[in-house]
């Protein structure tokens, strides 16, 4: 069996290195304004997403501003 | 006349803060921005669509106003405090709208991890603006804990039911050593109005001009309202009497 990570919740197969190849895949390029990471519950800065390796059972939230009260 | 509005050393010219949320689209939000003169708009922080990047809301809104990130959605101090820190590296900002709810219907703040989460964000250096109940024990603890403002109720979350208790938030205003935001239950201007002749500092609204039938002009209604109370505090209403007393003179009278 492969291993798994957990992306906002949702579970996948771990296929990217870093933290920062993750977001990258999806488009979002390290410094992009507005979205923060929190890696297994606490914040993981921009400035270090290129050096975060992904591993097994790690749980990864991406966040982002949107409207709000 | 100068009366600048002061949070932790920060001044703010309207005292009316606006959310962002529920607007028609969003340049009626921008057009509502605009209208209202506020200078601090709240946003929320949530997981990122990951099927595709949409235009950021931090671009759309530019400089247009400062940004104040909530926590809305958060049930513990817990998942408050890591959504607060989420905002700041998201944002560059240290302010949060700290929002920790103990009913998911009734939107209702839960007091005991509200104290937690106030406590832990003035520790890791946030400028935190609780949204609280309308309760003057509540609102001193959150003070004493180091919240730069306390931000009561007036009524249920998007309820727009207006003030359901003015004496609890003139009191609130009255012992209060740190600046009173009255947040929530805000439905027409005549509410924006109460509120700041009870002695709030300021008023932060959002479905109230959203889900007006048009958004803009309520906007401005509550720019006018906020404006109006605040004068109207700062110039002493008259004493309430039980009976009447004739304004024109009594003297003089025809046919006596």
């Amino acid at each position: 069996m492969s291993a798994r990570i957990r992306v906002n919740g949702r579970e996948e197969d771990l296929a990217a290195p870093t933290v920062a190849a993750l977001l990258s895949d999806r488009g979002i390029a390290a410094g992009t304004r507005g979205v923060a990471v929190a890696l297994n519950g606490a914040v993981l800065p921009s400035r270090r997403w290129d050096e975060t390796p992904l591993s097994a059972g790690d749980a990864l939230e991406i966040i982002r501003p949107v409207q709000g009260g | 006349m100068n009366d600048t509005l002061t949070i932790a050393g920060r001044e703010f010219r309207s005292r009316l803060f606006l959310g962002t949320a529920g607007y028609p689209n969003q340049q009626v939000m921008l057009d509502a921005l605009e209208a209202s003169g506020s200078e601090l708009v709240t946003l929320a922080i949530r997981r990122i669509s990951l099927d595709g990047y949409s235009e950021s809301l931090v671009d759309v809104i530019g400089d247009r106003a400062g940004l104040l990130p909530n926590t809305a959605g958060c049930l513990t101090a817990k998942e408050a405090v890591l959504t607060a820190q989420l905002a700041r590296e998201a944002l560059g900002v240290d302010w949060i709208k700290l929002e920790v709810i103990g009913d998911r219907e009734l939107l209702y703040p839960d007091v005991e991890e509200l104290l937690r989460a106030t406590e832990e964000l003035v520790a890791d250096g946030f400028t935190v603006l609780p949204y609280c109940n309308d309760d003057p024990v509540t609102c001193r603890k959150l003070a004493d804990l180091g919240a730069a403002a306390v931000m009561p109720l007036g009524a249920f979350i998007g309820s727009g039911l207006g003030i359901r208790n003015p004496h609890a938030i003139e009191t609130i205003c009255a012992r209060s050593p740190v600046p009173v935001v009255l947040d929530a239950g805000i439905g027409t201007a005549s509410d924006a109005a109460l509120a700041m002749e009870l002695g709030c500092a300021a008023v932060l609204l959002n479905t109230a001009v959203s889900k007006a039938r048009d958004p803009v002009r309520m906007a401005t209604a509550m720019r006018d309202a906020v404006a109006a109370g605040r004068a109207a505090r700062l110039a002493g209403r008259m004493p309430k009497r039980a009976f009447a007393e004739a304004s024109s003179p009594q003297l003089g009278l025809i046919g006596t």
